[in-house]
Formats: structure tokens, C-alpha cells, sequence
């Protein structure tokens, strides 16, 4: 262990520099991020992530933002265990009737001012699953939704640029008000 | 003692299910094989239902025969296997919970897949209209002084699927665990009847994402066992290196977070960063970083290229510099062995007995990898060994991934200096009528199974059996007597998918 922290010491990191936003996302975010929430946010967020029925394809790469490559802290992002702790609420999977109460009573759990992340391209509208007996269909038909991050599944940099436009709406927002 | 051969003189041989034999039975026939299975000479491979019929498929271990057996139900009736045999069990449940065929004689008959939020029962048999709430589901009641329960999901603290954990706990100690999954079931058995194979190849792909390489290889896989087209040999070992990838992230990742759970995160760390290697090369190879929809019915997608093959390359040397070390320091760390040596120990005869797949079942010497047993192209051409341990505690879990991804190295390394030119599709031959195939293929996790019955090109009946299925159950037997701390660890160290039980 030793010998691995020592060299950790010279190593240059891996971590990689802050991807570019995305304008139109910017954009979109501009509309939805109200004065309210960049007062409230500051420079960080909690999220709550919630699984409502994916295929587990999202989580992995929303656990890959955690690795030395993304490093997602650095930014004040990140990931808590209850909701009650949370900003944000990131959604996952199209929901499927089992999960929808779940989903719910979760959302209802995360103090206000609360905003939702739907990942993926079943939290749109239920993607390949949609018109299942099983499936409710998209995140926004359960809770409402703020931001829709597409992908099958989003690599973690479109994940990680999403995340942070929503920030950089906060910062902006808290200088100017 | 009769082999499976002999079952099959018994009914009517079903035309065209390929590669091995399906036969037609009576009930007593039936019954018989509830009985090989009940006396542990046969093992159950899965059981799955179809408007008034039910299929089950067996494994003779001792001459690596496989065979399906069905059997039509008129009156919406089979006799129970899980009756004698418990590893039947959850599938017996989902069975009438799909099909409305009801398992008799069995001790269990409480719903799994149906929470009864579907507003339908029996939604692919003959579908009811529900006209009233479903009853709460109860849990099975454990009785002692100082006993009491601790409910944990679906929505659990991590970044992890939902299921639902019933703790019984005297003291810190763990009593029982009931799980209670279904929470994800999207009706994927539902979705993939009359599909297109476009489409069913995509489904298939989206059972466990963590496993869309292994699930698109063995939907592949059963669809050529049924059409029979002549897949090209660069594809064949296209598709081995995928899943050699497949395997290498994952392995690579869980064995970091079993050291998490047990609060050694500079392993988490550091094998994050030999898995995204290992990600960030598959994408450059296939174009995208889980190779979803690479493998496709009739070969592969995409092609591999020099760039490709350099990435790989790549990757594979860092960790096969930085993996030894990392292994090392797992070994010497007495604080980490502290936990995982001599927790969550799953007896061998469990093991055996419910046909344990993967690093679960390797780690309680159950010597069974379908790469070996089974043997399909391209591994039989390919040098490997099938690491087996005894101990069945979290360590030897652990183990059995550092050793498979040792062994996955050396198969990829193969893979690379061996593969040939040529072609990388098939076109599909059109067949009349209904043809059947069947597919097992080794996933990170065990053995994943494909069932499937075509129609003019089109998907008529498809069933997908995950490696989970027969693990969920062990994990209930390993937590007994460990700690409630320790229970995070031992769930990492089985890592189930919920998506790929729940489909």
C-alpha cells in the first residue's frame, strides 16, 4: 500500500478537464432553473439517484462519474443516500408499474425547492419498453421533469455536462440576484 | 439410472428445435423428472410457461446432455416441481403470475412478479381485467423472543437497483432474509412476442445492461441454433472477445466494490480507473462503450480495426501491470480479509443442488462454465482454465473474479492473434413454419439462457433465463448467521442482477 500512495505522489492524475457545455442545453436549463433555485443551490449539488426500472446499464455509468477519470466532486456534485438530503433527483428506467409508488414516495421525500433529472432513453418516454402491460412510460408521466440527459445510456461526460449546466444556471443566477 | 436420451423415447419429439432434442410428455413423465430433479441426478437449467403449456429445461451433469421437456396444460395446471425441488420455485410463481398456469402441490403460491399495480393478471396467457386491490403480500413470519425486522427498499441508499429486503434480526444478528423482487419487470417476454428479430435482438440486448454483450450473444445464438444460417468465423470470434470484455469490466468493478463495501475505497479507486480502461477501448473498438447491439443475429455489427485492436491492446497492458499489485494489496491487507474471509458462506450441496452459475457457484465447487462444459466456437479452439474454489465465503468469491480476469486476459490476448478475415454477417435464411432454438452462453455472472420459437421471421414465444434466478435464492442462505453490517458485502459478492430476474 505504501509503494501504491508513494507513487500516487508523482503520477500525474487522470482526471480529466471540465467537458464544454452545451449551449442548447444551456438554454434549456435557462428557462427551467428559476432565480429561486440558484439562490438555493450555490456551487453544489445532492442528488438522489433512483433506479424506477432500467436495465442497470444507466447506473453504471453514473457510478463511473465517481471514478478518478470524472471525478464528479470536484464540481460539489454529489451523490447522497436519502432523499431528504437531495436537490435533485435523478431518474432512471422507464417506469415500470411495480416501481411507480416507489418513485413517488421518494420525490415527495426530497425537501423543495426539488428539481428532476430524467437519464436515459427510456426516462423520455419508456424507449424500447414503452407499450408494455408493465411499463408506466416516461419519468415525466409519474413526477415532473427538468432536464432529460438521451443516451442508451449516456457515456459519463453527457451525463457529467448535463449535471453541470444545471450548476452553472445556479452560479450564474446567485451573482446576479 | 435413465439419462436424458431415454426421456425422450418416452413422449413425442418435437421437429426442428435445435441443437438439442424437445419432447412432448404426459404428466407421469413429467413427474418423473420432477423426481430426477428432487434426487439431484439431473439439474434444472429453467422452466417457463406459454398459453397452456410449460417447458423445462434439464441438464445431466454427468454426460453434459441437455433436453426439454413440455408438457400441455388444458385445465391451467402442471404438477409442481418446486414441490421437491425449491430451485423451481420463483419460476413456478412467475409462471402463474404470466400465464395463469398454476403449479399443484406447491407449498409456495404467493405472486413474485406481480405486485398487482398491472390492472391485468395473467397478462401473456389469458389475460383477466383486475377488478379489485391485490391483497398485501405476506412475508413469512419468523418467531422468537428479541426477534424483530428491518425492511430495507426498493429504493435502496446506493446507486443500485430496486428490490425489497425483509431482515429478521436477533441482536445483530440475521435471522432470515425474505427478498421480495419484481420491482423492474418491464414485461420483456411480453414485448418480444411478435416482434421482428431487429427488434428482439435490441430487447434482449436490455434485459441487464451490465450483460447486454452476454444476452445479445445467446439471443444470437439460439436464433442461428433455429434458422441455421453459416455464421462467418470472424464474427464467431468477434463475438468471444466482446464477451471477454464484458467480463473483464465487470469483474474488474465488482472486485473493487466488494472492497468498498468493506471500507477499502483505494481499491474502488483504483480499479475504477482499470475498468474505465477497459470501457473507454471497447468503445473505441465497437463504438460504444457496454458494446451494446454489437452482436446482432447472423454475426456481428461492427467491425474490428487496427485503431481497435490497439486500444484493446492498450488496456490490456495497463492492467496487466498495475492488476498484480492491486491483487496484492488485497491479499495483505488484514483489515479487508478481516471481512471477507469466512463471510457469507454458501455451502457447496446448495450450490450444486440450485445450479449456480458463475463466480457463485465456482466459489462453492461447482466446476461448471458453459465455455467448457458445453464448449461452443470459438472457446474450444481457445486455451483457458476454469478456476474452482471450495470455501464459498465472500473471499473466495472475490478470488474467483481475480482469477477469471486473469483468465480473460489471456483469452483476449488469444483472441487478438487469432482472428481470422472474412466476413462479419450472415443473411438470415427464411424458414416456413415454426422453428425452435436454444442457447446457453457464460456472462460475467453464469450462465445465461435463450429459448425461442420463430414464426416467418418473426419471434413468437421467447423466453430469457438469467444466472440470477438460481442466485437471489443462495444469497437468502448464505446471510444466515452473519451480521446485518455484513450483509452489504455478501449482496456485492453474489452482485444479482434485478433487472434480469425481474425482465
Amino acid at each position: 500500500m505504501r509503494k501504491l500512495l508513494f507513487e500516487s505522489l508523482f503520477r500525474l492524475p487522470l482526471t480529466e478537464a471540465a467537458p464544454a457545455l452545451d449551449d442548447a442545453e444551456v438554454q434549456e436549463l435557462a428557462t427551467l432553473v428559476g432565480t429561486a433555485a440558484r439562490r438555493s443551490l450555490g456551487r453544489s449539488l445532492s442528488i438522489r439517484e433512483v433506479d424506477a426500472g432500467s436495465c442497470n446499464g444507466c447506473e453504471l455509468e453514473i457510478h463511473a462519474l465517481n471514478n478518478a477519470y470524472y471525478d464528479v466532486e470536484r464540481f460539489g456534485i454529489r451523490f447522497v443516500a436519502s432523499p431528504r438530503h437531495a436537490d435533485v433527483l435523478l431518474v432512471t428506467g422507464p417506469v415500470t408499474k411495480n416501481m411507480r409508488e416507489a418513485l413517488l414516495r421518494t420525490y415527495e421525500a426530497v425537501p423543495g425547492p426539488k428539481w428532476v433529472v430524467a437519464l436515459g432513453d427510456c426516462a423520455k418516454d419508456g424507449g424500447c419498453f414503452a407499450g408494455s402491460y408493465a411499463v408506466v412510460g416516461g419519468v415525466s408521466e409519474v413526477i415532473p421533469v427538468d432536464l432529460h440527459i438521451p443516451g442508451c445510456p449516456p457515456p459519463p461526460l453527457d451525463i457529467l455536462r448535463g449535471l453541470l449546466a444545471l450548476l452553472d444556471r445556479a452560479a450564474v443566477g446567485s451573482v446576479a440576484s | 439410472m435413465p439419462s436424458l436420451i431415454d426421456l425422450n423415447l418416452e413422449g413425442r419429439q418435437v421437429q426442428r428445435h435445435r441443437p438439442w432434442p424437445r419432447t412432448v410428455v404426459d404428466s407421469a413423465v413429467w413427474s418423473f423428472a420432477a423426481r430426477m430433479l428432487a434426487e439431484r441426478r439431473w439439474s434444472l437449467l429453467s422452466l417457463w410457461g406459454e398459453p397452456s403449456m410449460v417447458h423445462m429445461a434439464l441438464f445431466d451433469s454427468r454426460t453434459a446432455e441437455i433436453g426439454v421437456v413440455s408438457l400441455d396444460c388444458p385445465d391451467n395446471l402442471f404438477p409442481s416441481i418446486a414441490a421437491n425441488h425449491p430451485p423451481a420455485l420463483r419460476l413456478e410463481r412467475s409462471i402463474a403470475d404470466l400465464f395463469g398456469l398454476v403449479a399443484d402441490g406447491a407449498h409456495d403460491t404467493r405472486p413474485w412478479l406481480d405486485h398487482g399495480q398491472w390492472g391485468v393478471r395473467a397478462p401473456l396467457g389469458d389475460p383477466v381485467e383486475m377488478s379489485s386491490p391485490a391483497p398485501p403480500y405476506r412475508f413469512l413470519p419468523v418467531e422468537g423472543e428479541g426477534v424483530h425486522q428491518a425492511a430495507v427498499g426498493p429504493v435502496h441508499a446506493g446507486i443500485i437497483e430496486p428490490g425489497h429486503f425483509r431482515f429478521s434480526v436477533s441482536g445483530e444478528t440475521a435471522v432470515r432474509l425474505e427478498q421480495r423482487l419484481g420491482y423492474v419487470h418491464k414485461g420483456i417476454e411480453g414485448l418480444m412476442a411478435g416482434a421482428d428479430l431487429a427488434r428482439a435482438a435490441q430487447l434482449a440486448g436490455r434485459v441487464s445492461g451490465d450483460s447486454t454483450v452476454a444476452y445479445a450473444y445467446a439471443f444470437s445464438r439460439a436464433t442461428e441454433a433455429a434458422l441455421e444460417p453459416v455464421v462467418p468465423a470472424r464474427a464467431v470470434w468477434l463475438r468471444a472477445l466482446c464477451a471477454e470484455l464484458e467480463r473483464l469490466a465487470n469483474h474488474l468493478g465488482d472486485i473493487g466494490a466488494i472492497c468498498n463495501d468493506a471500507a477499502f475505497a483505494l481499491l474502488l479507486a483504483h480499479f475504477g480507473v482499470l475498468r474505465e480502461g477497459v470501457l473507454r477501448a471497447a468503445d473505441t473498438a465497437f463504438g460504444h462503450r457496454l458494446m451494446r447491439d454489437v452482436i446482432v443475429p447472423g454475426g456481428v455489427a461492427c467491425d474490428l480495426n487496427d485503431a481497435g485492436k490497439a486500444a484493446i491492446r492498450a488496456a490490456l497492458g495497463a492492467i496487466r501491470k498495475q492488476f498484480p499489485e492491486l491483487v496484492e494489496l488485497y491479499d495483505n491487507t488484514a483489515s479487508l480479509q478481516d471481512r471477507t474471509v469466512s463471510t457469507g458462506i454458501l455451502r457447496p450441496d446448495l450450490a450444486a443442488q440450485y445450479c449456480a452459475g458463475g463466480f457463485v457457484g465456482r466459489a462453492s465447487g461447482r466446476a461448471f462454465d458453459t465455455r467448457r462444459t458445453l464448449a461452443y466456437a470459438p472457446y474450444k479452439d481457445l486455451r483457458f482454465e476454469v478456476p474452482v474454489l471450495e470455501q464459498g465465503d465472500v473471499n473466495a468469491r472475490v478470488w474467483i473474479r481475480i482469477r477469471e480476469v486473469e483468465q480473460s486476459l489471456a483469452l483476449i490476448e488469444q483472441i487478438l492473434d487469432q482472428l481470422p478475415r472474412g466476413e462479419i454477417l450472415a443473411q438470415l435464411p427464411q424458414r416456413e413454419g415454426p422453428c425452435e432454438g436454444m442457447a446457453l452462453v457464460e456472462g460475467f455472472r453464469g450462465d445465461v439462457l435463450v429459448w425461442l420459437r420463430l414464426r416467418d421471421g418473426r419471434v413468437e414465444r421467447c423466453h430469457l433465463r438469467d444466472p440470477s434466478w438460481f442466485q437471489w435464492p443462495l444469497l437468502e442462505a448464505a446471510i444466515e448467521g452473519n451480521i446485518v453490517a455484513d450483509f452489504p458485502l455478501c449482496n456485492k459478492s453474489f452482485n444479482c442482477s434485478y433487472s434480469g430476474q425481474d425482465l
